[in-house]
């Protein structure tokens, strides 16, 4: 498995694994305080190094900083945007987060967020002023889900029948899944009478999924948050998380064991997909209204980011896309205040990623974070 | 119809000589890291990065064979950040792999912006159709003298991987560190430079996409590209002859859409522009198998783990 010594590392903090000891509180808590703090560290040396390239080309980071706290969180107007965007973040993350837990890196669900968002747009054409709203809604939904687990449960199932390497093969399938969107919207399922940008039919704004009670922030903010709950449950707490975790802790002892190892491969990255697809269906029917080339606006590759950060654990997801949806929220602020080209925001995820892969070498290396070191082991 | 037929063809021929260009020299890069037991999966982001230098510099200088230079040397810095980054303890390489994907991208976009609206000069073509009276044949026959160089580099490739002490160091290092070091070879060295030199060679492909074919820059330059060279790897059996021949293969299929358009045929150019992914995944199922890893597949690739 491609993907199993990074899944034994990234889910070290699994209570199967975890010593006698550890059930006193202080040493666990001193344990886990290792995983805040080493990603934290690496967040702020990503920062110092962006405010360097920053400094290099003749910005200001001090006013990069003011522009991403103004145009991400600084209003009630800017934060509720920040959530809106986080929405994606939360479900694109939670694409990546599930499979990491059964040891594979499935990077897939950019695609699945498109043909699923597609999927639902395509759908949703013979159904607007025919069915009720809330019918189409959830047919939007769940078809968005099951095109989105096909895609990415696709390359699960190659992955276990065939040994083809689950990384490269999700990312051909999100190439191949904005293609097929691509074709339809450029021919078959085009809005003629919108000649600017080709696009499916517009689901019409009675269709359209409201925000939710008393904020300016749609119901998919809620749903992820929702999810990430109950996916950490399903992981944490059930025989089938319990089983998926083993099979990716070690594949042997979990076909020793006589798992199903297939099954919850295809569970897991079903999963995944379904959840992205989720994320695309709340693309169309929340913001865009209609499926075109924005849906691969990159939510699915700031995702894989925002679910290493979380360590791949559903329940600190919404609060690190939270993070990143402001600053995707603020890029057109930098754009047009720092005459920053978009690409800045890419260029400071990039740098957040591989000096948090780096940090991941610490881990062990301090004497504070070690349960029982203090009382001294001779 | 006939006529029609020897049309796409030929395009396709023309297509499959110009596509696959830098198909191959992203293939030959990362079979040259992988054959040190490493996977570097960032050589998409590292193709788009050096597309971008290669156009930058063609355009400052006025000489694209130094954009040429400038796309690996920029290649080669990607490259040695993986290497470097790759050899500290408990670090992924697939994981870092992606995040330089990423971050060249993104580099690439942020110093590119600039560069998309002025037009740089190109790298000249060999016109080897000067024979024949067919204007389609003569255009399809226009090569880019780094589709040779790639060729000559494969072939330097195989036989010093074969033949040569550096060959086999690299070979032992991919097939068993701990051989490796029993013979008192340094591994993580070993592999840095690998890693360095394959994120050369996927520079140098990028310069071809910016200064040759399609011959600009803009930010959907390379939508895959150095993705599908990567897998191309895995069916070529990490063999650089074979490597060539695959990258003639995807650039075929890479061609069909833009043939199709050549005579007329529009309808459904955005689904031919699939067949290169969906003919990458395929093959990927075709040459896999869940009982054991890949023929000829290095030791030490964490794939095979």
């Amino acid at each position: 498995m491609s993907g199993a010594p990074l899944a034994s590392s990234m889910t070290a903090p699994v209570g199967a694994l975890a010593p006698a000891a550890g059930s006193d509180l202080a040493a666990r808590l001193r344990a886990n305080s290792e995983y805040l703090a080493i990603p934290l560290l690496a967040l702020l040396i990503a920062a110092l190094l962006f405010g360097l390239f920053l400094l290099g080309i003749g910005k200001s980071p001090i006013d990069f900083v003011s522009y991403v706290w103004r145009g991400g969180f600084g209003t009630a107007f800017s934060f509720q945007n920040s959530l809106q965007r986080s929405a994606p973040l939360i479900l694109t993350a939670l694409a990546v987060a599930i499979p990491a837990r059964i040891g594979l890196i499935m990077i897939g669900g950019e695609g699945a967020l498109v043909i699923g968002g597609f999927a639902a747009a395509a759908l949703a054409i013979p159904l607007t002023g025919v069915a009720p709203v809330w019918l189409t809604l959830a047919l939007m939904a769940i078809a968005a889900m099951i095109v989105g687990a096909a895609w990415v449960g696709l390359a699960g199932f190659l992955r276990y029948a065939r040994g083809v390497n689950e990384t490269i093969s999700s990312l051909l399938m999100t190439y191949i899944g904005i293609a097929i969107m691509n074709f339809f919207v450029e021919g078959a399922l085009r809005d003629l009478s919108n000649p600017n940008k080709p696009s499916t039919k517009p689901i019409g704004d009675a269709y359209m999924v409201g925000k939710i009670t008393g904020t300016d922030v749609h119901w998919g903010f809620a749903v992820g948050v929702a999810l990430c709950i109950a996916l950490y449950f399903l992981m944490a707490r059930t025989t089938f998380g319990f089983a998926a975790r083993v099979t990716g802790g070690n594949l042997r002892a979990a076909l020793a064991q006589g798992l199903p190892v297939g099954r919850l491969i295809v569970a897991c990255a079903g999963i995944a997909g379904a959840c992205a697809g989720l994320a695309g269906f709340f693309e169309v029917a929340a913001i865009q209204g209609r499926a075109n080339a924005s849906l691969a606006a990159g939510y699915g590759f700031t995702g894989i980011l925002v679910s290493f950060l979380a360590r791949h654990n559903p329940l600190v997801i919404p609060p690190v896309a939270i993070l990143f949806g402001g600053l995707v929220a603020s890029g057109g602020l930098i754009q047009r205040r720092m005459d920053l080209p978009d690409a800045t925001v890419l260029v400071l995820q990039g740098l957040i990623f591989i000096v948090l892969l780096i940090s991941e070498t610490l881990y062990g290396r301090f004497a504070i974070f070690k349960p029982g070191q203090a009382k001294g082991r001779a | 119809m006939s006529d029609a037929v020897l049309t796409v063809l030929v395009a396709m021929l023309g297509g499959a000589l110009r596509v696959s260009t830098p198909f191959m020299f992203v293939a030959l890069g990362e079979c040259l890291t992988e054959k040190s037991g490493r996977v570097n999966l960032g050589l998409e982001g590292t193709l788009v990065l050096g597309a971008m230098v290669a156009y930058a510099m063609s355009y400052q200088t006025g000489s694209p064979w130094l954009g040429v230079l400038g796309a690996g040397v920029a290649g080669s810095v990607l490259g040695a950040m993986h290497g470097a980054i790759c050899r500290l303890p408990r670090v992924n390489d697939v994981a870092v792999g992606i995040a330089m994907m990423l971050f060249g991208v993104g580099v690439a976009f942020f110093f590119g912006k600039p560069y998309i609206q002025p037009t740089a000069p190109r790298l000249s073509s060999i016109p080897l159709g000067f024979w024949t009276d067919s204007p389609g044949l003569k255009s399809a026959l226009n090569v880019n003298p780094l589709f040779f160089v790639g060729i000559a580099i494969a072939i330097a490739m195989a036989w010093a991987l074969r033949n040569t002490r550096w060959g086999l160091v690299v070979r032992t290092v991919g097939d068993s560190a701990p051989a490796a070091r029993a013979m008192g070879i340094s591994v993580d060295w070993v592999r840095f430079l690998a890693t360095t030199c394959g994120g050369f060679l996927a520079g140098v492909g990028g310069a071809f996409l910016s200064l040759s074919y399609p011959g600009s820059w803009n930010q959907g330059l390379s939508s895959g590209q150095g993705l599908m060279a990567v897998a191309l790897v895995i069916f070529a059996r990490w063999n650089p002859l074979r490597c060539v021949v695959a990258a003639l293969l995807f650039g075929g299929a890479g061609a069909i859409g833009p043939s199709l358009q050549a005579i007329g045929v529009t309808q459904g150019y955005y689904f031919f522009n699939a067949a290169p992914y969906i003919l990458t995944l395929v093959i990927m199922i075709a040459t896999s198998s869940a009982k054991r890893s890949a023929r000829d597949m290095p030791g030490e690739l964490s794939m095979a783990r």
